[in-house]
């Protein structure tokens, strides 16, 4: 199975890339984007074919290694 | 005092940090990160600065899961000491021993230059050679050193006085300016600047020699 996490910073964690990025927006004409937050996308290979345990299983390496849940927060597919 | 200062792939502060230990009078064994146990009667772990495993993930993901973390864990757990510089700090914030983490720097600047710091305990064994309300000066050098926690954990902190360094300027946005946090029994000190870097003559200052003196003359095993 194919699994996709993608991570992002939560609400209320500044995100001075993103504001960056949305900053260059501006500077190359793009008006009127009013907020940029800037994420992860990880993509992996899994042998399991089950998609239950394999989105639990994602699930524990998202808690353990692929986000820090301090800052930010993680979703998964699984396909 | 035997020290064991761990090197990952990537660490460049490591024989800085074994140098600074040395000079206070510890004996110092470096520990590879693959290791996964460390040398017998070890009082004190130093977890250097650099940029273990390229920063790869996140700053201090990938050295906070490697083998040899299990056992700075551990130590830290049955009440050993551990000291954590730069990167060392965002290893530390990784394995849960520290509350909170380190984000790009505000300014999306790596800064290398010395800053002036408040100490703001006494009280551990890292820092019982300042004063409360001393100033120093040591480097820092980090792409991401931009301190966050919550507001209830930044409440415990400063309930417990745990804070142990602040800035006196802000270089990196660090909230409440802080540079540097104890845990909760005191033991353990992760910080961004350098005191390894501000240890004897030649550095250009001397401020930082008073840290690994206390901690060769204060600590006992674990």
């Amino acid at each position: 199975m194919k699994a996709r996490v993608h991570v992002m910073l939560k609400n209320g964690v500044l995100d001075p890339q993103g504001e960056a990025v949305r900053h260059a927006l501006g500077q190359l004409g793009f008006d009127g984007v009013e907020g940029v937050r800037q994420g992860k996308v990880i993509e992996l290979d899994l042998a399991e074919t089950d998609a239950e345990k394999a989105r639990e299983a994602v699930t524990q390496m998202c808690e353990k290694l692929l986000a820090n849940t301090v800052i930010e927060s993680y979703s998964v597919e699984v396909s | 005092m035997h020290a064991a200062v761990i090197v990952f792939p990537g660490s460049n502060c490591d024989r800085d940090m074994a140098v600074a230990l040395e000079r206070a009078g510890a004996k110092v064994s470096m520990v590879w990160h693959k290791d996964t146990a460390l040398p017998e009667g070890i009082d004190l772990i130093g977890v250097p600065g650099g940029f273990s495993f390229g920063d790869y993930l996140r700053c201090g993901a990938i050295a906070a899961n490697s083998p040899i973390c299990r056992s700075v864990v551990a130590h830290a757990e049955k009440g050993g000491y551990v000291l954590g510089i730069c990167n060392g700090f965002q290893v530390l914030t990784e394995t849960g021993l520290l509350p909170g983490v380190l984000l790009r720097n505000a300014a999306l600047k790596y800064i290398c230059k010395p800053v002036e710091l408040t100490v703001q305990t006494s009280d551990s064994a890292f820092t019982s050679g300042y004063e409360a309300g001393q100033t120093v000066t040591f480097p820092i050098a980090h792409h991401d050193g931009n301190y966050f926690a919550d507001g209830e954990t930044l409440k415990r902190l400063h309930g417990e006085a745990r804070v142990a360094f602040t800035y006196n300027t802000n270089p990196n946005g660090s909230v409440e300016d802080i540079a540097g946090v104890l845990s909760e029994n005191r033991r353990v000190l992760g910080m961004m600047p350098h005191p390894e870097r501000m240890a004897e003559e030649a550095h250009g200052g001397t401020d930082g020699a008073a840290m690994f003196d206390s901690l060769v003359s204060q600590v006992v095993a674990a």
